[in-house]
């Protein structure tokens, strides 16, 4: 362990604790404690390793599970798609032949990895957690250090337990005040997206403090740091306090009783030191966030809800031209309003708002009420664990009594690799966190708003501003 | 992994910023196990319209761009997802130099790990490399790993930078995994002091809760 005696970011001090040794320049080897393993990015990483003959490190530090191409519906009948299909397989024979713990799809635990993580108490403050997905910054809503890594990353990952990394800048994201009612940490992760760009945090590390931020539930801390690489960001993190521990507690892979008292206390250590360095702050005031809304192709493209659609002609050659292209995409026109946009599809899903807080959000708002026309309404909650807790709840009732569909845990239509997609042309209200051209599917047009806002979407047929609702 | 030492090829421009991985490769050509075999489904919302015909519009569908080794692009480029099918792709295709102001940060080392040479360069030089990318007699470019030079159809060279141990790995490639496995001593003595925070997780995890 490293001692030093300058005050030091809660980045720092899980990356100086994880250092197993030097390597060349700046790199190190830094020790990974949690490996999660998905059914796409991991069958080269598997195939490379049995080509060199090498063998899975920690099977027990690792896990695995099927969650991007899953269908939604009919999960006891086999995958209809081929590639979907052996793509899972894959996942299955590798699992078996490496040793590695799996979690089936007919199993409860079951659903997108970055929900599971934190269902199953595996993502625990302190840790290293990464996964070949760029949303596994999640995890650092618990005071972890979790990052994505590509395929080779996988592999080194899987034989070694270690990556070779440089370390990262140190961004801090401090949010004064209080939100707003009926604005949520989706509305202020998309607020500051747009507010530092996709670039914004590009080789950083953030980490997001302030009166806003401890204020958070787990759910919408994860939101938060779910949507930093959003920013750029290699990760988000927050540090763990009271609100995490209630969280963690009683979860099956958390510390049960005097252990649980004993990780508390070194998880209280866990926190920026007081005048710790940062390559860079940004102030946000919460009292200032209001719902948001996506109009573009990038999640920066992004709005209140009150707000109108940019100008491309008041603005720079380069800027104008992205504008331009962005308004043809999404079938805009220049200075329109958001509100009063009709929409098609709502999906209410994916890692970034697919937890049972989400769902309770969304229902709230629909309770009673129905559908409008022609829209199909898709909720796709995050793991098999949130779906029974929400049936548990009566919320599967709300939803389905309102005209949604409810659905088999997975990523869905965040990235429609299954057959949850939109159509060419289609608009979608979605609380996803990427608005990339064809992310849906082929030609779809997607806003990025919170669950409340997508669930009032729904409802009236076009974007509505939450906090008008009667 | 393929080395990286000097390369003589077409460069193509992209002036857009922002390339998204989605874009680089859409999420609908993830579905294989292999790396093989993506370069012609690169770019595809791009490249092809609805029936899958190629658009005459996009660079890379005509000469000399079509057999393009360089691609020039703008700001952020690779933003979005970890997924090495993206430089997997490019690579496929034959694009083994990416030009640009600025790198999302896991695209940039997923690159590294595919013998694809990222290149960070001012916007104005940029800039110019694109007008000369743009122009079919001006477009060929040489690229000097070693001596870290882009020589421009009129014989001028710009210099660009790189960390030392990436060029090695370019210039040489490397086994990391091998390089780690020699420090597994260290690795065990790790995890020995390391406190058990982090148990094993259970093979029948699936069993839970
Ligand atoms: S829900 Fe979407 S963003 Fe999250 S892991 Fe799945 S595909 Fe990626």
């Amino acid at each position: 362990m490293t001692h030093t005696d300058y005050p030091r970011t809660l980045f720092q001090k899980i990356w100086d604790r994880h250092v197993v040794a030097p390597a060349d320049g700046d790199n190190v080897v830094l020790y990974i404690d949690r490996h999660l393993v998905n059914e796409v990015t991991s069958p080269q990483a598997f195939e490379g390793l049995r080509i060199a003959g090498r063998t899975v490190r920690r099977p027990g530090a690792t896990i695995a599970v099927a969650d991007h191409n899953v269908p939604t519906t009919d999960r006891d009948r086999p995958i209809a798609d081929s590639d979907s299909r052996a793509q899972v397989a894959t996942l299955e024979r590798n699992v078996a032949e490496f040793g590695v713990p799996y979690v089936p799809l007919l199993s409860r635990a079951q659903g997108i990895v970055h929900v599971i993580g934190p269902d199953l108490g595996l993502t625990l403050p302190g840790l290293t957690i990464v996964c070949g997905d760029s949303h596994t910054s999640t995890h650092g809503a618990f005071g972890a250090l979790a990052f994505g890594i590509g395929t080779s990353e996988v592999e080194h990952v899987l034989a070694t337990q270690t990556l070779i990394q440089r370390p990262a800048k140190n961004m801090l994201v401090k949010v004064a005040g209080k939100l707003p009612n009926g604005v949520t940490a989706k509305d202020l992760i998309l607020a500051i997206v747009g507010r530092i760009g996709t670039a914004g945090a590009n080789g950083h590390v953030i980490e997001y403090a302030g009166e806003a931020i401890d204020a958070l539930d787990m759910a919408g801390r994860m939101t938060v740091c779910n949507m930093s690489i959003e920013a750029g960001a290699r990760a988000g993190m927050i540090a763990p306090d009271e609100v995490t521990f209630a969280y963690l507690n009683g979860r099956p892979m958390v510390p049960h009783g005097a252990a649980f008292e004993r990780a508390k206390a070194e998880w209280l250590a866990l926190r920026s030191d007081e005048g710790a360095s940062y390559d860079h702050q940004i102030d946000i005031d919460a009292a200032d966030v209001e719902p948001m809304v996506t109009w573009g192709t990038s999640p920066e493209a992004v709005t209140s809800v009150r707000g109108r659609v940019p100008d491309p002609t008041a603005l720079g050659p380069d800027a104008r031209r992205q504008v331009e292209r962005a308004l043809d995409y999404m079938g805009l026109l220049p200075g329109s309003s958001l509100k009063g946009l009709p929409i098609d599809v709502v999906f209410i899903g994916s890692c970034t708002n697919s937890r049972i807080e989400d769902l309770r959000s969304a229902a709230q708002i629909v309770r009673g009420r129905q559908v409008a026309g022609a829209v199909r309404a898709l909720v796709v909650p995050g793991s098999g664990q949130v779906k029974a807790q929400a049936e548990a709840e009566g919320l599967d009732r709300i939803f389905k009594a309102a005209g949604f569909e409810w659905r088999e845990p997975g990523c869905s239509m965040c990235l429609g690799m299954n057959p949850d997609r939109l159509r060419p042309g289609e608009r979608c209200a979605s609380t996803s966190n990427r608005n990339f051209e064809g992310r849906q599917g082929p030609g779809g047009r997607t806003h990025l708003m919170s669950p409340a806002m997508a669930a009032a979407a729904a409802l009236f047929g076009h974007i509505v501003d939450v906090r008008e609702l009667p | 992994m393929q080395i990286f030492t000097t390369l003589t090829a077409v460069a193509a421009a992209l002036p857009v910023a922002n390339i998204d991985t989605d874009k680089i490769l859409s999420g609908e050509h993830l579905k294989t196990i292999g790396r093989h075999g993506l370069g012609t489904k690169l770019f595809s919302m791009l490249r092809y319209d609805e029936r899958g015909d190629e658009r005459p519009d996009f660079v890379l569908n005509r000469d000399p761009w079509r057999s393009a080794g360089i691609l020039i692009s703008l700001e952020n480029f690779g933003c979005g997802s970890s997924r090495e099918h993206a430089p997997w792709a490019l690579a496929d295709f034959g694009l083994r130099c990416i030009i640009a102001p600025s790198f999302a940060d896991i695209f940039y080392a997923n690159c590294f790990k595919n013998g694809i040479l990222p290149v960070v360069l001012a916007r104005r030089v940029v800039d110019a490399l694109m007008l000369d990318a743009s122009d079919g007699r001006r477009a060929r470019m040489h690229i000097d790993l070693p001596a870290q030079t882009i020589t421009r159809w009129n014989g001028e060279q710009i210099e660009f930078d790189i960390a030392p141990d990436r060029k090695q790995a370019l210039l040489f490639g490397r086994d990391e995994i091998a390089e780690t496995l020699e420090k597994a001593a260290a690795i065990s003595c790790w995890e020995q002091v390391a406190s058990l925070i982090a148990v094993d997780i259970p093979v029948d995890i699936g069993a839970y809760p």
